[in-house]
């Protein structure tokens, strides 16, 4: 019985030996399980951006792009066996769209030389890129989403938040307890006191929770959560009538998804967010002629212009530009995964290069370099509207407070290299 | 004709009571042995290691642990999962707070440290029975995963509060950490496979395996033929709890690096190990690893097969998997209520009078 599936996977590893000389980049993604709702956009928008270079300009500066697909349902085991079994293939970079998962590839990515890209998520002190060489978190990360949302909320206040009370309702996993700690910090610096609310995997059950926000009337709720957590929780919101103004989401609580199933009551709930949302842009004239028409989209193709969609279309075309600057910079054509990494970490985001790619004003400019594998944390707070069915930036981008982040990263960087032996440095 | 007992001729009372009495049966065993400790180790990667190998060696260690108590005891625990992790986070204690133990010590005090607890958790077990017991053993699982949540001692204040292993190594190889070699790390499990096994097999052989059996086919019967119940349940509890232990400790540390509790030893873990030992066949180590094996192996299998040599999209494959899997179970179940070692026990029965039935 087992020598025969012991026979049987060794022939079917053979068979499934990837054809090489491409571009490969794997997408690490779930479109099963209970957090396939935000999985499966996000990988639409990974897949199709990618599918439209190959499209249109042949690829990268004529380099095909083979794209790898692995589903993972979110679960940290099955993101081990995608990761070791992709790698092989000549993978460029790893974005695993799941902070438990990035954990995990952390310390193997680094010991292969593959670079992680968790955009928004993951360890958010990888931003110091002299312990963390391969792992990058730009544009913004967690803790960037809460200072963002305490800054938007002090602007509410006329810059004080001095006596307010704000729950935070999180996710009681790796990714709902990052913010915990900045949210504390920030605290004692404006003088709010924080109420901390988890919410047990997936998340369907929050009644207790919206309970106790009913009986101690917070100000503001902040909500770290992701997938059917959040539409739960809107609900949840709705229906003890919190004002919806007064609810902010992080950027992964912030999708149509979320939103929809509360109908018109959800008008007014804010999301923080680190690039603009819809298809007002040149690039889904040619995503629309290239690709959907084409019958090319991933998927069923009815993600198109979704916010997750959107921010996994920019998460490709993050790294397809972190892939052009590593061709100039080895000056060849056909990357390795280190090449890849210094593309990356001289990664610059200009708005004149989103421009040109058909994405103006879509998300902050940036640079990464070798001390800042992190942005510079700009972000943006936008509101759904229901009537419309839309998201709208009603801020503009803004930087988080770095006088409070900065010394928060320096600080669990370096427990994270004192525990494992990396001696902090640019080489 | 290849599998059969004429000629082997036992002549000592030892001889009798070997674990294999059948010749072909313990040529087969060495030579198992000897492939998976003087072959495989040669042969592995990366993704053998962490895919293939490492999972079915950890959770084959588990079910042995669950079946002692579930399979031998009749003792239904749903608190796996919850005990896996405190082997887990034991041995992340162990690993901060002493960096310069032997990671070998460390998996064995994490064993034990899981054994107390687990006898804690096993004392309702003498008033309680059958289902009411395992809803007993499901509120262990929900508190210690509770628990290693709230309590942030359990994770070192870490702000994610996930727990990682930092690189342990032993005779200077690293056993656990990023640099580990996949040959290391396999040997590491297997040594712990095999002694679980082999302590397993001659615990249940012997006279307090056979109190075990005794309570789980009868318990007051049991007690009137001289059985302390007290001592058989608990020394059940413990001995099961040791294993899982040591397989949660192994999980974290080798196979997974990093884990976060509520998703890792969650309730779905207790159900997928109950399931390994269900389908493998209660009361027989053999089954443990069958069913490890085949809970382990045929997802990736089927994953390997729908995706990389079909080229089916990831989600169809995914989906389908749960149902081919699923189906299996209830085939399987049907065919052969009494597991995938039932199996083999009547293709062994056959296999000897071959070709000669009648």
């Amino acid at each position: 019985m087992k020598m025969k599936f012991v026979l049987a996977t060794a022939a079917a590893l053979m068979a499934a030996a990837p054809a090489m000389a491409e571009l490969t980049f794997t997408s690490l993604s779930y479109r099963t399980g209970p957090y396939a709702a935000n999985g499966i956009p996000f990988a639409d928008g990974y897949a199709d951006y990618f599918t439209l270079l190959n499209e249109r300009d042949g690829g990268i500066s004529g380099e095909k792009i083979d794209l790898v697909e692995c589903e993972t349902g979110y679960n940290t085991e099955k993101g081990v066996e995608c990761y070791e079994s992709t790698k092989g293939s000549g993978a460029l970079v790893y974005q695993p769209l799941s902070t438990g998962i990035t954990y995990q590839l952390i310390p193997k990515a680094t010991a292969d030389s593959i670079p992680v890209h968790s955009m928004g998520y993951g360890r958010t002190s990888a931003k110091n890129g002299k312990v963390f060489h391969n792992i990058f978190n730009y544009p913004t990360n967690y803790w960037d989403g809460a200072s963002l949302a305490i800054t938007h909320l002090a602007d509410l206040n006329d810059g004080s938040l001095e006596g307010k009370k704000i729950a935070l309702v999180y996710h009681n996993s790796a990714y709902g307890k990052e913010p915990i700690r900045t949210l504390e910090e920030l605290g004692k610096k404006h003088g709010y006191e924080l109420t901390l609310l988890p919410v047990d995997h997936p998340g369907q059950e929050q009644k207790s929770q919206w309970l106790q926000i009913r009986r101690e009337k917070p100000d503001y709720v902040i909500m770290w959560g992701w997938g059917v957590m959040n539409p739960v929780a809107i609900q949840e919101a709705v229906n003890i009538r919190f004002p919806m103004e007064n609810f902010i989401g992080v950027w992964w609580s912030a999708s149509e998804n979320d939103v929809r199933p509360a109908g018109a009551a959800a008008n007014g709930y804010k999301a923080v967010t680190f690039h603009n949302f819809g298809m007002d842009y040149p690039l889904f004239e040619d995503l629309n002629k290239y690709v959907v028409e084409a019958g090319k989209a991933a998927g069923a193709g009815d993600q198109i212009g979704t916010a997750l969609y959107d921010r996994g279309m920019y998460a490709a075309m993050l790294a397809a530009e972190a892939a052009k600057t590593a061709q100039e910079m080895h000056g060849t054509k056909t990357l390795t995964p280190a090449q890849m990494r210094d593309g990356m970490e001289n990664l610059e985001i200009t708005e004149a290069k989103m421009a040109a790619l058909g994405l103006p004003g879509f998300g902050p400019e940036f640079k990464v370099s070798c001390e800042n594998h992190g942005g510079n944390g700009f972000g943006a707070v936008a509101q759904w509207d229901a009537a419309k069915d839309e998201w709208n930036l009603i801020t503009d981008y803004f930087q988080s407070d770095q006088e409070v982040i900065a010394p928060l990263i320096e600080e669990d960087s370096a427990a994270f290299a004192a525990e494992n032996n990396i001696t902090p440095g640019c080489n | 004709m290849l599998y059969r007992e004429a000629g082997d001729f036992k002549t000592t009372y030892t001889d009798d009571n070997q674990t294999f009495p059948i010749k072909a049966d313990r040529v087969g065993y060495y030579v198992i042995m000897a492939v998976a400790f003087g072959v495989i180790p040669f042969l592995i990667n990366d993704y053998w290691a962490s895919a293939v190998l490492l999972p079915f060696l950890i959770y084959g260690i588990a079910a042995i642990g669950l079946n002692i108590l579930v399979g031998y005891t009749g003792q239904l625990s749903l608190g796996t999962g919850g005990f896996m992790a405190v082997g887990a986070y034991a041995t992340y204690k162990l690993m901060t707070a002493f960096p310069d133990l032997n990671m070998f010590f460390v998996v064995i005090l994490a064993g034990l440290i899981t054994a107390v607890v687990g006898v804690l958790f096993g004392l309702p077990s003498l008033r309680i029975k059958g289902f009411y017991l395992a809803v007993a053993t499901l509120a262990a699982q929900f508190f210690l995963v509770w628990l290693f949540n709230r309590v942030p001692w359990f994770y070192n204040y870490s702000a994610s509060g996930q727990i990682s292993a930092p690189e342990r190594t032993i005779f200077g190889q690293a056993v656990t950490g990023a640099e580990s070699l996949p040959a290391v790390a396999y040997l590491f499990c297997l040594v712990f496979l095999v002694g679980s096994a082999w302590l397993a097999r001659n615990l249940t052989r012997g006279s307090t395996g056979r109190k075990w059996m005794a309570i789980r086919d009868m318990d007051i019967a049991a007690e009137i033929i001289g059985v302390d119940p007290l001592r058989a349940k608990l020394t059940a509890f413990a001995v099961s709890s040791f294993f899982v232990g040591i397989s949660g400790a192994l999980f974290f540390s080798v196979y997974l690096g990093a884990v976060e509790v509520g998703e890792v030893f969650g309730i779905n873990k207790s159900f997928l190990v109950l399931f390994m030992i269900i389908i493998g066949g209660l009361g027989s180590i053999f089954g443990s690893f069958a069913g490890a094996a085949f809970l382990v192996l045929l997802p990736v299998f089927l994953k390997n097969v729908l995706v990389g040599t079909m080229g089916w999209p990831t989600d169809l494959a995914a989906h389908l998997e749960f149902m081919i899997v699923g189906a299996l179970i209830i085939t399987f179940l049907i065919v052969e209520p009494h597991g995938l070692a039932q199996l083999w026990r009547v293709t062994k029965e056959k296999l000897r009078l071959w070709p000669f039935p009648h």
